[in-house]
């Protein structure tokens, strides 16, 4: 069963699961891009597996170039709940 | 060897520590780094090494060649800046395996959760190129790379080939070694069903009582520059790749013939390359597994190329069987050795076995005889499948 999407809930899994892939927790807003946070296309790949895992939302290659910053990766899963 | 070709280099996680000369110097000492019939790389964290990031891009077995790397550059005076065209510099990493340990946790993960929980860096972490990968993207060396991969001559592989790179003009330096991090319980398993390892996790070459390999991991890399262009530069020459030497067998998947027949072949190739003959040689690194099979049919192929004359000892008896890492880590204890005009022991020594009938220094390391003249030595790499791989170093 997937859990429910907030924007809170999508912000926490994300937020908790960026520093798993080295990034410096302090630096993690919800405006921060990804290139300043060094979190290129594998580590989008498994943030998308963990997002899906959880949400059950899934985000492909197109979705990935869209996304510059944390938040709108957030957003992002939030628009695509139901 | 047309062009001359020298390492300036070298670094090794091993058994036996982290550090190139922390493996001589133990081994040297007779200390052994097999603990419950196991050489693991015990002393190597990474976290000391590696930020979080590069250690959750790379498989254990690109880890310990990353840090290996950083050794040997760090020695050749290569960390801050490179001394040649970035272009101009390749890297050549041999395995034997690469990344088990990878495949492995990811399988599991395919077989208890599905499919998507296999994770995006399966594939990029378990290729066996991978270490190659690491090492020219950490450095900034920009010419060819790639991996060699013939099991236990892989290491062996990786440094003649790169020698012939730099010979042919291909490059004017090569980051070259091997490494394997293959003590998993597949990789484990597998050895066991093909009975090659100890029952008794005892290393023991050439001894009567020897019954199989005891399974090792680790790295080497070393720094091979062009010779002229190395002295032009003023670096300090650690040794001289004078001859590489690679034959097959042609016979069996996994047993050695019995008459040494392509290991006679690959040293007296790499001999005919140094342009050295049986003479000058004054000590042979074994690949000296302690399997029943290998150790009786190097000892032939050893005494058929020099003679009975020459002492040989094998690393195996301190730090196990290191697969695609052992002729890489082998060589670059033989080079430390020859430096120092030492022959170190073959541990665990007891028994000698009817016609291995060799020097085989047991247990304890000896002076060798310089007589001002340079120290030549073999290193010996042979794989399942038949391959043979033979270094002849010099040192001066």
């Amino acid at each position: 069963m997937a859990a429910t999407i907030t924007p809170d809930a999508v912000e926490k899994t994300v937020f908790d699961a960026l520093p798993q892939f080295g990034v410096d927790e302090s630096a993690i807003t919800r405006e921060a891009t990804f290139e300043e946070l060094d979190v290129d296309s594998l580590d989008l790949a498994e943030l998308s597996q963990i997002i899906e895992d959880e949400y059950g939302v899934q985000l492909k290659g197109d979705d990935v170039g869209k996304i510059k910053t944390v938040g709108d990766a957030v957003d992002l899963v939030v628009s695509r709940a139901g | 060897m047309t062009r001359e070709i020298v390492v300036t280099g070298v670094g090794a996680v091993t058994p036996l520590g982290v550090g190139a000369r922390t493996l001589y110097e133990r081994w040297r000492a007779g200390e052994s780094g097999i603990r419950d019939g196991v050489g693991a790389a015990t002393e190597y964290e990474a976290t000391e090494h590696l930020s979080v990031k590069e250690a959750r891009r790379a498989d254990r077995f690109t880890q310990l060649a990353m840090v290996a790397s950083d050794e040997a550059l760090a020695e050749a005076g290569w960390s801050d800046e490179l001394p040649y065209d970035p272009n101009r510099v390749a890297t050549l990493i041999g395995t034997g395996i690469g990344g088990i340990g990878t495949l492995e946790a990811n399988h599991r993960q395919l077989l208890e959760k599905g499919p998507k929980a296999v994770s995006p860096l399966a594939i990029p972490l378990l290729m066996g190129n991978a270490a190659s990968a690491a090492v020219s993207m950490r450095h900034g060396l920009r010419g060819q790379s790639f991996a060699t991969l013939s099991a236990c001559a892989a290491g062996a592989h990786a440094i003649g080939t790169a020698a012939r790179m730099i010979q042919t003009g291909d490059a004017d330096a090569v980051v070259t070694g091997g490494s394997e991090a293959a003590l998993t319980p597949l990789a484990t398993a597998a050895f066991a069903a093909l009975d090659a390892l100890s029952d008794l996790g005892i290393s023991r070459p050439f001894d009567a009582q020897r019954d199989g390999f005891v399974m090792g991991e680790g790295a080497a890399v070393l720094v091979l520059e062009d010779g002229e262009r190395a002295r032009a530069r003023g670096a300090t020459i650690l040794a001289r790749l004078a001859g590489y030497g690679a034959s097959s067998d042609a016979y069996h998947l996994t047993a050695p013939e019995k008459d040494g027949g392509g290991a006679v072949e690959a040293m007296s190739a790499a001999l005919r390359d140094a342009g050295f003959g049986p003479q000058d040689v004054v000590y042979v690194n074994a690949h000296g597994t302690s399997t029943p099979l290998n150790d009786r049919a190097e000892t032939i192929a050893i005494k058929k190329v020099l003679g009975a004359g020459v002492p040989v000892s094998s690393l195996k008896s301190a730090i196990g069987h290191l697969l695609g890492a052992a002729g890489a880590v082998e060589a670059v204890a033989t080079i430390l050795a020859m430096r120092d005009r030492i022959a170190p022991p073959t541990l665990n020594y007891e028994q000698p076995d009817e016609g291995l009938d060799l020097d085989y220094v047991p247990n304890e390391a000896r002076t060798l005889e310089s007589n001002g003249k340079p120290a030549v030595a073999l290193s010996n790499a042979f794989g399942f499948g038949g391959h043979n791989a033979v270094l002849c170093l010099e040192v001066a």
